[in-house]
């Protein structure tokens, strides 16, 4: 059995680091792809192109560690995790739109830019976390 | 749904953390389960029964306000 429960911690410790790893790499490529094309290589298609394409598959790989780190959480970690991403899913969907109208009847003055709804879906992610961690834990 | 675990641990002097590594999830959920705050899943209900020697029924009890 003490086997058994090491086996779940350092797994769960395991899957952290990973998904740690894999999102600090997917931050950087996605730098990379930003920035590269206007201070590093400067136009050149095929290495923009390439950028992208490996900001995809690390981003891919990512979403596949996220989902390794969920699969391996407990049962109240799984829920309190899934109800977090529930509500920032439909919160960022309504807001989202919501901004988009805003932009497209000139409401506001500047651009909506999709750095906006990621910026806001990362808040509230951590503030349906914390909400949710106090309402269970 | 109400739970006796609290009771039947402190009979076999367990802690929070022991039940916990011997079924395999946070004590922090154990802390969740006893607390009424969370109900478990059938197959950790089963294990936590196993654990005591006692039936589900003998651990669990569904009231109607919990459906």
């Amino acid at each position: 059995m003490k086997t058994f429960v090491m086996n779940t911690k350092s797994a769960k410790k395991k899957n952290i680091s990973r998904l740690a790893v894999w999102t600090l790499a997917w931050t950087l490529s996605t730098a990379l792809a930003t920035f590269g094309s206007l201070f590093l290589w400067e136009g050149n298609s095929l290495l923009t192109a390439l950028s992208i394409v490996l900001n995809l598959g690390i981003g891919i790989g990512m979403v596949l560690a996220n989902r390794q780190f969920l699969e391996d959480c407990d049962e109240l970690e799984k829920k309190v995790q899934l109800e977090a991403m529930a509500l920032t899913l439909g919160f960022t969907l309504i807001v989202g739109i919501a901004y988009s109208i805003m932009d497209s009847t000139n409401l506001i003055p500047w651009d909506a830019e999709i750095s906006f709804l990621v910026v806001f879906m990362g808040l509230f992610y951590m503030v349906a976390l914390v909400f949710n961690r106090k309402r269970y834990l | 749904m109400k739970n006796r675990i609290r009771v039947l641990r402190a009979e076999k002097k367990w802690t929070q953390e022991d039940l916990a590594d011997a079924i395999g999830v946070s004590r922090q959920t154990i802390n969740a389960i006893e607390k009424e705050k969370f109900d478990p899943s059938l197959p950790t209900a089963f294990r936590i029964a196993g654990l005591f020697e006692r039936t589900i029924e003998e651990v669990f009890q569904f009231e109607e306000s919990d459906a």
